[in-house]
């Protein structure tokens, strides 16, 4: 009895070591050369596969950085500029660094701005109900409300306000990956600059109806007035089918056109101080008064000047006045 | 056993309670809106202007494509404006808004009754005339005849379907045309099977509907000493199942073929049309008549007054409505079209459409869903779905956005005819999300077309 446990452990034992051999030979044979630095890379990477980069995940991503000649064309939005240069250190590239950005709800449509106009009891996704008909408001182009962005979010960042309806974003915990910008089906969520610790101007509407009509349909509704693209002294806003929109990066925070916006539709957010509108509205008054005043005095001088060589054929006299 | 096609299908009540209202003609409403896109393909381009006068039958918009269609002034008036209204679904469409004035038609339109049964030899001037008459698939796709009736080079058909199956609860509409203008159906399709060059048409009716069997048996029995162009046209009584009409399904049950998977009717050599579309063929090319009116029927058990209209393409439909009583109290959901496959109503200003069958009133205990529980693998759904997919398998493929999968699953074969939804015990909105995967899937391979193409 004792020497059959004693003859099946040494069998076991030699069996187990043979294997082990044939094994490791086998291993050597048909071994994968892996760029030690991939596994570097993805060490650094946030983890969170989410697939923001355009890559199927972190290890992915280490691939294709690993075998890319730079990094012009890859960047990490969860984990950053901090990531990225980890990744540049590990690889020795440059990396140029990128502002941070932060997913931007462009619609302003709440329960009180946008009265409902019929109601919508099918299943409960912004895709299905977009692709049946254009919602349950006046405003076909405005936030459905069923909360695709929120389930398309991994990080939490996303959550629907019971009170507006609308979907509200955590800035802390958005990493700018851009799901919730795939599963919008009306394109209302965009990427932004964040902004100087967080300030940042937007237009709250993506309604591209004439004024009148969205108007009707939402009160806070952008009615593509262009009173902000005029007033903007920095050329930061653009008006396109009824909707103004402002260009992060030449926008200079000035917040003139929030201030002069009719409906609202403009938001500043995370700003020191609330928004002064009669005091920007005055001096707003204040320089076209003086442009007004300049360019008639300039209109003036020009007028001067074409009558003056009638006048006087001396051209010394109108050099002397200007002086 | 009387036939029917051979997967899938359900038996929901037909609730055809405006069965007995015969046609009566709606009043001319004081204004209409005319949608540039009645049909499937690309939009009509308006050819009027702000202020000019039309008369009744004058087109207003000629086609923006092949596939396209002609789209006439359904009264006489002045233009008022032509510009985006919002449509049945609250989405933008180009309309042109007609002020009417009197009733005066165009020089050539015969509107008398009289029935004129002989009709010309030349293929070429009837298609035109159907071309010129705008007339489109009325069984609800909208797509224009004149391109149908010309199969392309090496396919032939066989024979041609007349689709009198009217398959969805509560319509009507075809039912009363059948019964009261059966001999202008007949000679459409005498007319339509000449154009085919076949020898063989069958008119489809499900058996709900023995009178409209009897009376067309009847027409023909008197056609037939006529002319000899009737001869080889019969009535098949078919078994009633949901959906019946389906183009692929009723050439299934009438001729025991099955449309393959992308495929088209005529394929397999059939050409499906429907009994209005028929009507129309025969208006427009024995009464220079083109589509400027339309039956449609207004229904439901919470609307008092049931009636089956002959109503003029872009009547807004608050004017239907306010002629019959008004909107009922109890009715929560208006739906165009069937119970099925309708659409339910986000606008009540908008205007009918050339291819608006019905307007259907239900209530909140009608419409209400029921709370969606776990799929418990029973298969009903796709013991139900009449082409032959898997509904349950669709439905989680398309919630975590699988589209190749999707493809391969032939998600793009869905006809949206609702059954899977219909006989789902777990109340999963199953249509409601294969919808939105069709239409993903559909993009993505008309997108690879056009890429392909361009090389």
């Amino acid at each position: 009895m004792q020497s059959t446990i004693i003859w099946i452990i040494a069998i076991v034992a030699l069996l187990g070591l043979l294997l082990a051999v044939v094994l490791y030979f086998v291993a050597e044979q048909f071994k994968v050369e892996e760029d030690p630095r991939i596994d570097e890379v993805e060490k650094v990477m946030p983890g969170a596969n989410c697939g923001g980069c355009g890559f199927a995940g972190c290890r992915a991503f280490a691939d294709a950085a690993v075998k890319a000649p730079n990094l012009d064309n890859q960047f990490c939005p969860v984990g950053g500029n901090d990531v990225m240069k980890k990744v540049a250190a590990i690889l020795g590239y440059e990396v140029k660094e990128k502002a941070p950005m932060v997913a931007v709800v462009r619609c302003n449509g709440t329960c009180e701005n946008r009265p409902k106009t019929n109601d919508y009891d099918g299943y409960a996704s912004c895709r299905v109900k977009a692709a049946l008909y254009s919602g349950d408001t006046g405003c076909a182009f405005g936030c459905l409300g069923c909360g695709d962005c929120v389930s398309a979010c991994q990080f939490g960042a996303l959550s629907m306000d019971p009170v507006t309806g609308l979907p509200v974003v955590d800035e802390a915990k958005c990493t700018a990956c851009g799901a919730c910008v795939k599963a919008c089906p009306k394109a209302i969520i965009e990427l932004r600059n964040k902004g100087p610790r967080g300030m940042r101007m937007y237009v709250s509407c993506v309604n591209k109806d004439k004024g009148p009509a969205a108007k009707k349909a939402c009160s806070a509704a952008c009615i593509g007035c262009g009173i902000c693209a005029k007033t903007c002294t920095h050329d930061a806003i653009v008006l396109e089918n009824n909707v103004a929109y402002v260009d992060f990066a030449k926008c200079k925070l000035c917040r003139e056109c929030e201030a002069m916006c009719p409906t609202g539709a403009i938001h500043g957010v995370n700003f020191p101080k609330p928004l002064d509108k009669d005091a920007v509205k005055s001096r707003i008054a204040e320089r076209n008064r003086k442009a007004k005043e300049a360019a008639a005095a300039a209109a003036a001088a020009a007028k001067a000047a074409q009558e003056a060589p009638k006048a006087a054929q001396t051209p010394v006299e109108p050099e002397k006045k200007e002086e | 056993m009387k036939r029917t096609f051979s997967i899938g299908g359900v038996h929901p009540a037909d609730n055809k309670i405006s069965r007995e209202c015969a046609i009566q003609v709606l009043p001319t409403p004081p204004v209409v809106y005319i949608s540039v896109a009645q049909h499937i393909g690309a939009p009509a381009k308006p050819i009027v202007a702000v202020g000019d006068h039309v008369k009744v039958g004058q087109p207003v918009a000629e086609p923006g494509g092949f596939v396209s269609a002609y789209i006439h002034s359904s009264v006489s008036g002045t233009v008022k404006s032509i510009g985006p209204r919002k449509d049945l679904a609250g989405n933008m469409q180009t309309c042109i808004e007609i002020a009417v004035e009197g009733d005066e038609w165009m020089e050539g339109i015969d509107t008398s009754d009289t029935l004129v049964t002989e009709f010309s030899d030349d293929n070429k001037e009837i298609l035109e005339k159907i071309r010129l008459g705008g007339v489109v698939g009325l069984g609800g796709a909208t797509f224009p005849t004149h391109v149908k009736l010309s199969p392309p080079p090496g396919k032939k058909c066989e024979m041609l379907i007349i689709n009198g199956c009217e398959c969805e609860p509560y319509l009507t509409s075809d039912y009363r045309t059948l019964l009261e203008k059966g001999e202008q159906v007949v000679i459409g399709t005498a007319i339509i099977k000449q154009v085919l060059g076949v020898d063989k048409a069958t008119i489809g009716i499900e058996d709900n509907k023995p009178e409209a069997i009897a009376h067309i048996e009847k027409v023909l029995q008197e056609m037939r000493k006529v002319s000899s162009k009737f001869a080889g046209i019969s009535v098949m009584s078919l078994m009633k199942k949901y959906p019946e009409g389906g183009e692929k399904q009723l050439i299934d049950a009438v001729m025991h073929r099955q449309v393959a998977s992308g495929g088209l009717p005529i394929d397999v050599g059939a050409v499906v049309q429907n009994v209005a579309t028929a009507l129309a063929v025969y208006d427009a090319v024995q009464k220079n008549k083109p589509i400027v009116d339309n039956s449609v029927t207004v229904t439901g058990e919470c609307f008092p007054k049931q009636a089956n209209l002959l109503v003029r393409v872009g009547t807004p439909l608050n004017y239907i409505i306010d002629y019959l009583g008004g909107f009922p109290q109890d009715a929560v959901k208006v739906i165009s079209g069937g119970p099925m496959m309708g659409k339910a109503v986000s606008n009540l200003e908008a205007a009918t459409l050339k291819g608006t069958s019905a307007l259907l009133f239900l209530t909140a205990a009608q419409t209400a869903r029921k709370p969606e529980s776990n799929c418990i693998r029973c298969g009903k759904c796709a013991d139900a779905c009449p082409m032959g997919l898997e509904p349950f398998l669709l439905n989680r493929l398309a919630r975590n956005g699988m589209t190749e999968e999707l493809e391969k699953q032939a998600v793009q074969d869905c006809i949206e005819c609702g059954c899977c939804l219909y006989s789902c015990p777990a109340n999963i909105p199953l249509l409601d999300v294969i919808r939105q995967a069709k239409a993903q899937v559909m993009g993505i391979i008309r997108a690879r077309k056009a890429a392909a193409a361009q090389k």
